[in-house]
């Protein structure tokens, strides 16, 4: 399934850059980011938890948010774009 | 069932694979050409020259990603693998069938079977789509003996003439795929096989289209523990898969011929895209691979209903479930072992 997860980190302090930093590698090993604190993320039920849970210990909830969207098996129809940074399809094949 | 996972062809020259995080880097020259999660892929497959850092194979080898190494012609060259997987058990057990001739016969011959059947299935349905673009009394002739030949195979225990009958089946086939070929006739016929080098443009898309099923049966096998170089009707030799080639036999025909000539029966593919070198080899353009291993894993998505497992999966993993069923026959767990016979 595609989450779409979307974030915003606190950098008012260095502590606060330091946890951005941790939750844009995170979300990079995972999935594609498609616009600059926005990823699109092909997981299972069972990736898609541990990712969840991991990204949970990162942040700092008094200061930052997470959001997750999940738009399922059939997001092909669900997603548009428009303008600049042409993202790829992680599921159609993949010939460089 | 397992989850079908995409995989990535690097076709491009001078290109480099790193890892950075749980990513892989395809850089060309420095610059990020691309950049995947490598949880989405299960094999990385390389043609020409593209180095791989130590550290992206470490990581491909422990979450268990084949990672292949091929000429620009798709010759192969090499694979890095990981620790055996599965138990010990089973492929010891695989070994003493193996040293056995005829207990490697009971097995080899259901795969033989497996593969006149889907060749006998390929025939009558392109005589039935096409009655009237195709000799069908030359097919019934055809057919009639290969079905006679099942007939026969089901009855032998020894690996010669097991052999021998395969052949003869083959020759039979052979003779009339050429029928089967409806579309651009100029640029694509098929008067027999030829390979190393293949010297005529089916013959190139056909070793092709080999070589690319022969690595997921080579990886399949060694995902459900077995060893693809131990084999029961093809003899060891150093360095080839004899199991994968086993297993392959009842493939070919469905899954690699078929698909040959879906490419060049709907025009996927032109006679432009072949070349002639000076020993005669026929090798296809840089563009037209690309567009074969775009429709290799379009096919590989395409939904089946398996015939025997009766369960709903996609073609790229008919491989794994028949190494699946190969072990569990191996373990006991299946009396005999079920090949793939495509309705």
């Amino acid at each position: 399934m595609l989450i779409l997860i979307t974030y915003d980190v606190s950098t008012v302090d260095r502590e606060g850059r330091k946890r951005l930093a941790k939750v844009a590698k995170k979300c990079v090993d995972h999935g594609q980011r498609v616009q600059n604190s926005v990823f699109e993320c092909i997981l299972d039920s069972a990736q898609f938890r541990r990712l969840k849970y991991e990204l949970e210990e990162l942040i700092d909830k008094k200061e930052d948010s997470l959001r997750f969207y999940n738009l399922g098996d059939n997001y092909k129809k669900k997603v548009e774009h428009m303008g600049a940074k042409e993202s790829y399809d992680m599921e159609s094949p993949l010939i460089l | 069932m397992k989850k079908l996972l995409n995989t990535l062809f690097v076709t491009l020259p001078d290109t480099y694979l790193s890892l950075d995080g749980d990513n892989i880097v395809i850089k060309q020259e420095e610059a990020i050409l691309a950049r995947y999660p490598l949880h989405n892929l299960e094999a990385v497959c390389t043609f020409g020259y593209a180095g791989v850092s130590p550290g992206l194979m470490g990581a491909c080898a422990s979450r268990n990603i084949d990672l292949t190494f091929m000429t620009r012609t798709g010759r192969f060259l090499a694979r890095v693998i990981g620790e055996s997987r599965g138990n010990v058990v089973l492929r010891k057990e695989q070994y003493r069938i193996s040293d056995d001739d005829q207990r490697s016969a009971l097995v080899a011959r259901n795969m033989i079977i497996g593969k006149i059947y889907n060749n006998k299935w390929i025939l009558e349905r392109a005589t039935r789509d096409y009655p009237l673009r195709i000799d069908a009394d030359r097919m019934k002739k055809v057919t009639a003996s290969l079905a006679g030949a099942m007939q026969q195979v089901r009855e032998v225990e020894d690996l010669d003439i097991l052999r021998g009958l395969e052949g003869a089946a083959a020759v039979q086939y052979n003779s009339v795929f050429d029928e089967l070929i409806l579309q651009q006739k100029k640029d694509f016929y098929f008067h027999g096989r030829n390979k190393r080098p293949p010297l005529d443009n089916v013959n190139a898309l056909l070793s092709f289209a080999y070589t690319l099923l022969s690595n997921d049966m080579k990886s399949a096998l060694e995902a459900v523990g077995l060893d693809a170089y131990v084999g029961f009707l093809h003899r060891d030799r150093p360095g080839r898969a004899s199991l994968a080639l086993d297993v392959m036999e009842e493939l070919r025909g469905v899954y690699a011929d078929r698909f040959v000539l879906t490419l060049i029966n709907k025009k996927l593919i032109h006679g432009k895209g072949f070349y002639r070198k000076e020993n005669g080899a026929v090798i296809m353009d840089d563009d037209t691979r690309k567009i074969v291993l775009k429709a290799w894993q379009e096919r590989k998505q395409e939904k089946i209903i398996h015939p025997y497992l009766n369960e709903k999966m996609s073609w790229g993993l008919v491989p794994y479930s028949q190494a699946l069923l190969l072990a569990r026959h191996i373990r006991g767990d299946l009396d005999e072992y079920p090949p793939f016979l495509w309705k």
